[in-house]
């Protein structure tokens, strides 16, 4: 098994929790981390796009991560924060419930995704740490921004 | 002004021979890379291509006054400076060719040779020369080593052409008057040298996209600027207030300054021209000359690139179809050089861009002739077309007036590419033309694409942008006017706006938002904004109309750029996001352009999109007159739906008339006619406004249907007075209705009117 990209010595992670899941994104794809913005939503798109956010005069679109992992809705009450980052692909905000630190992880401990993931989480997550207590999921941020499927826009868009 | 005086202010900026080596050296970091060119090379090409553009107006302002000493030390630097330069890269070719330019130049300059017209030929030949091989050097890398052998030839043969016999005496007596102010030229001319030299110092080269992002900060300082100000009258601290007042004042100055750096004068895009008009004069034998006004006006960027080939092709327009020949000029009493005139200038925040001509004009009467031909048009159309309409279908798509193809226009790809193009970024064209005396263009256009007006509008809470271009006007329903204007072709909600179908369009169910909280603020009224895509006219119901509000244009991202009904995004002025719609995807998207023959038909009956017409397929207007009788009248014949309530019905030698448009417009009652019963008078009556020539008759019937696309076959002709016969038509038995034959026995005056009068 070759191992994975992110499976160099010290990489530092930009963490937050979606639920009981505690994700890490490489810190060098994120631009920042702000709190939750006034989104204006998008009519016709899909359901993980929740709307774009004015984030210094660039228009950014936040893309909710439960969606994207097939999690249930945030409870409304709760506002959602933001993390922003800048892949090749251009910059898109992941909607998250928490932040939690910058964490520097060493190799040792890296194992990729079990087998028995299903679903949205197989394309999405590229490993995990075994970390002290719990375990740190590793988010593909291109990925992450990739909505599912093309063709449920041009479903919407004809119907 | 005069070609004379611009020239004057080129020679201010030259580049110096001795400094492109410095400066090409120097490699500008900010330059954007090509392939694998060196940036000194890169440099140097952008200089060349420059000073190309330069020298074709320098050569062409000597032609008209060849003692003009300063152009012709200008051309000669020019020349010089590509030689040296080329020498120093080791493009051979290239240098040997300029070699010999700057022989014959030199000779020009100390008088031994005079300009002839052969000596302008050869040297317009050279630049052309230079500027493929430059071409080739951009592409290659190397010149191509082609020898341009016939070129060097003519070119020297010039030089050893010690001045032409015929031109030698004219011009003797001149030349030792030349030579004396050659002396003193060149001190005059040095000082002016170095300031040129601090003025090309003083420019620097920028990335387009350094600019933008500049743009991008400036107006997110706006909106922190507006958020200020909102704090700034809460405060009792003098101090501060003072500042926010000088923050807003610098702010202001700020846009202003990042926006003029986005800004070229117009006389980037027009020093093309002048090479362009007497190479095009010449090959038709026309003599003409192009005056110049407004060089400076500003426009973006952007702007300038897109009305580059529209302009073009006008300017080619004017000059292969303008402007007479000298023969004909003279013959009709005209000076027997064409002038075409280029003006720009801003008017109401818009550029206004003219280009006129004092040639023939163009024939009102023959370009419906034209349109008839080929089909463009009906008869009755044509006639009831006022000259201007008729005039402006030289922008109606396949439409040549050209008698022969010429090498230069005339070829099918014409005025409806150049108006599609000006109308792509949100200008537009005219066109005025006086038989005899001229014709004049006029293009309106933004003064930039990144920012565009738009009219704010909100629709179950949210707001969006619609760009103003495609904006008609704006109709508000009131309460109970809306359920009774508002009505229903088979489900689909239609309004009539001054007698045609609108089919409208909901914003909130289009997009799938909840349906407007009207009843909060306790107003029902509707709001229309009636839209312009292609050809077709909608309206789109909105929640409510805001206001306009100038916006900066940005691109969606890749999650939602699928979706057609959107065209972009923008910040408004509260820092908060509003969509921008596509108003061609909105109308595709609620079905408005689509196959669908009964729509399709609707935006037929506006005035100017009535151009097409499909072969075989007629396009019906179905109504009903009398009880169950179903009728058809074809729509080219119908020149408007009307709407009169029965009091405005009077009586002329006692037959029904109204007043319709200042005249008395005779009414006939089809359901009396077909002896049918004549139905509960409502208030209203519906009339089809049927037009002869000059005259209109109403026909009352008692109910307006639908519009249809059909292919009329099987007609069963019928003897019955009125009427052309029977069809199915949409699967019901429908007479088809003969009008001439109605009004001819019911108003036999009506075709007699025009003769008569």
């Amino acid at each position: 098994m070759t191992m994975n990209q992110d499976n160099k010595k010290g990489i530092q992670f930009c963490t937050f929790y979606l639920g009981d899941l505690f994700l890490g994104i490489d810190v060098q794809c994120v631009q920042e981390v702000i709190r939750y913005q006034e989104m204006t939503p998008v009519p016709l798109s899909q359901d993980a796009v929740r709307g774009l956010i004015n984030l210094r005069g660039h228009i950014v679109t936040a893309i909710d991560l439960r969606e994207q992992l097939d999690l249930p809705p945030l409870d409304a009450e709760k506002l959602p924060m933001n993390v922003v980052i800048r892949t090749s692909e251009g910059a898109a905000s992941l909607l998250v419930d928490e932040i939690g630190d910058v964490l520097e992880i060493h190799e040792e401990g890296f194992e990729e995704p079990p087998q028995t993931i299903r679903g949205a989480a197989r394309r999405l997550i590229t490993g995990v740490y075994k970390l002290e207590g719990q375990l740190l999921l590793v988010l593909d941020p291109v990925k992450a921004t990739q909505l599912k499927a093309a063709n449920k826009v041009a479903a919407q868009t004809t119907s | 002004m005069k070609p004379g005086t611009e020239v004057l202010y080129r020679t201010v900026s030259p580049i110096h021979p001795r400094q492109v080596l410095p400066s090409s050296q120097c490699a500008l970091q900010g330059a954007t890379r090509m392939s694998d060119l060196s940036e000194a090379v890169e440099e140097f090409l952008i200089e060349s291509h420059e000073n190309l553009d330069r020298l074709d107006n320098d050569l062409l302002t000597l032609e008209e006054s060849p003692d003009d000493e300063e152009t012709l030390a200008s051309i000669f630097r020019t020349i010089h400076t590509i030689k040296g330069t080329c020498g120093f890269f080791g493009y051979s070719s290239l240098e040997s060719v300029t070699h010999v330019g700057e022989n014959l130049l030199g000779k020009l300059r100390d008088g031994s040779l005079s300009l002839s017209e052969a000596i302008t030929e050869g040297m317009l030949h050279m630049v052309d020369a230079v500027r493929e091989m430059l071409e080739q050097v951009e592409k290659t890398g190397s010149d191509g080593g082609c020898e341009y052998a016939d070129l060097i030839e003519e070119l020297a043969s010039l030089l050893t052409e010690s001045a032409p016999a015929e031109k030698a005496t004219a011009k003797s007596t001149s030349t030792p008057s030349k030579h004396a102010t050659e002396s003193c030229a060149i001190p005059e001319d040095s000082p002016k040298a170095s300031t040129g030299g601090s003025v090309s110092d003083s420019k620097i080269r920028v990335d387009v996209e350094q600019l933008d992002k500049l743009m991008t900060l400036v107006g997110e300082l706006v909106l922190a600027r507006n958020q200020i100000l909102q704090f700034a009258p809460d405060t009792e601290e003098a101090g501060f207030v003072a500042t926010s007042q000088r923050l807003n004042l610098i702010t202001t100055e700020l846009q202003v300054g990042v926006m003029k750096t986005r800004m070229q004068p117009i006389g980037i895009l027009w020093s093309k021209l002048p090479r362009v008009v007497r190479d095009l004069s010449k090959q038709c034998g026309k003599k003409m000359h192009l005056e110049m006004e407004g060089k400076e006006t500003d426009l973006d960027k952007t702007i300038i690139e897109a009305i580059k080939d529209p302009l073009m092709h006008i300017v080619r327009n004017s000059v292969d179809h303008g402007i007479e020949s000298p023969k004909v000029r003279t013959a009709n009493g005209k000076p027997e050089e064409g002038t075409l005139l280029l003006r720009a200038f801003h008017e109401g925040g818009k550029v206004i861009i003219e280009v006129r001509d004092d040639g023939g004009g163009i024939d009102a009467e023959k370009m419906r002739a034209k349109a008839i031909e080929s089909g463009l048009l009906t008869q009755e159309q044509a006639s009831t077309m006022q000259d201007h309409e008729a005039v402006n279908l030289v922008f109606a798509a396949g439409f040549s007036t050209a008698k022969k193809v010429t090498n230069v226009s005339g070829r099918g790809v014409g005025m409806d590419v150049v108006r599609t193009n000006i109308e792509k970024i949100g200008g537009s064209v005219d066109l005025q033309s006086v038989l005899g005396e001229g014709t004049t263009l006029r293009i309106k256009i933004p003064l930039t694409l990144a920012i565009i007006p738009a009219l704010v509008v909100s629709s179950s809470g949210e707001r969006f942008a619609i760009p103003q271009v495609s904006l008609l006007e704006l109709v508000r329903l009131d309460d109970e006017a809306s359920s009774n204007r508002i009505e229903y072709i088979h489900g689909t909600p239609v309004y009539r706006l001054r007698g045609q179908l609108l089919p409208l369009v909901y914003l909130d169910k289009q997009l799938g938002l909840s349906p407007g909280s009207k009843d909060e603020d306790g107003e029902t009224a509707t709001n229309i904004v009636v839209l312009q895509s292609e050809d077709q006219q909608f309206g789109l119901v909105v929640g409510d109309i805001n206001d306009t509000e100038e916006i900066v244009v940005k691109p969606l991202d890749k999650q939602i750029k699928g979706l057609s009904v959107f065209a972009g995004a923008t910040i408004m002025g509260d820092g908060r996001v509003a969509l921008i719609l596509d108003v061609l995807g909105l109308a595709r998207h609620g079905d408005v352009i689509s196959t669908d023959s009964a729509t399709k038909a609707m935006g037929r009956r506006d005035g100017d999109s009535s151009l097409e017409v499909e072969s075989n397929s007629s396009t019906l207007l179905l109504f009903r007159a009398g009880e169950n009788r179903r009728m058809a009248i074809h729509l080219s014949s119908v020149a408007r739906l009307e709407e009169f309530s029965r009091d405005r019905v009077e009586y002329a030698s006692g037959k029904t008339v109204t007043q319709y448009r200042g005249e008395i417009m005779p009414l006939v009652s089809l359901s009396e006619f077909f002896g049918g019963t004549v139905g509960t008078q409502s208030e209203k009556m519906e009339v089809v406004v049927y037009q002869h020539e000059d005259c209109s008759i109403g026909l009352v019937v008692d109910q307006i249907l639908d519009i249809v696309d059909v292919r009329l076959e099987n007609i069963r002709n019928s003897d019955a007075i009125g009427l052309q016969g029977s069809a199915i038509v949409d699967g019901q038995v429908t007479d088809m209705l003969d009008a001439p034959g109605v009004i001819a026995s019911v108003a036999p005056e009506f075709f007699n009117a025009r003769t008569s009068a």
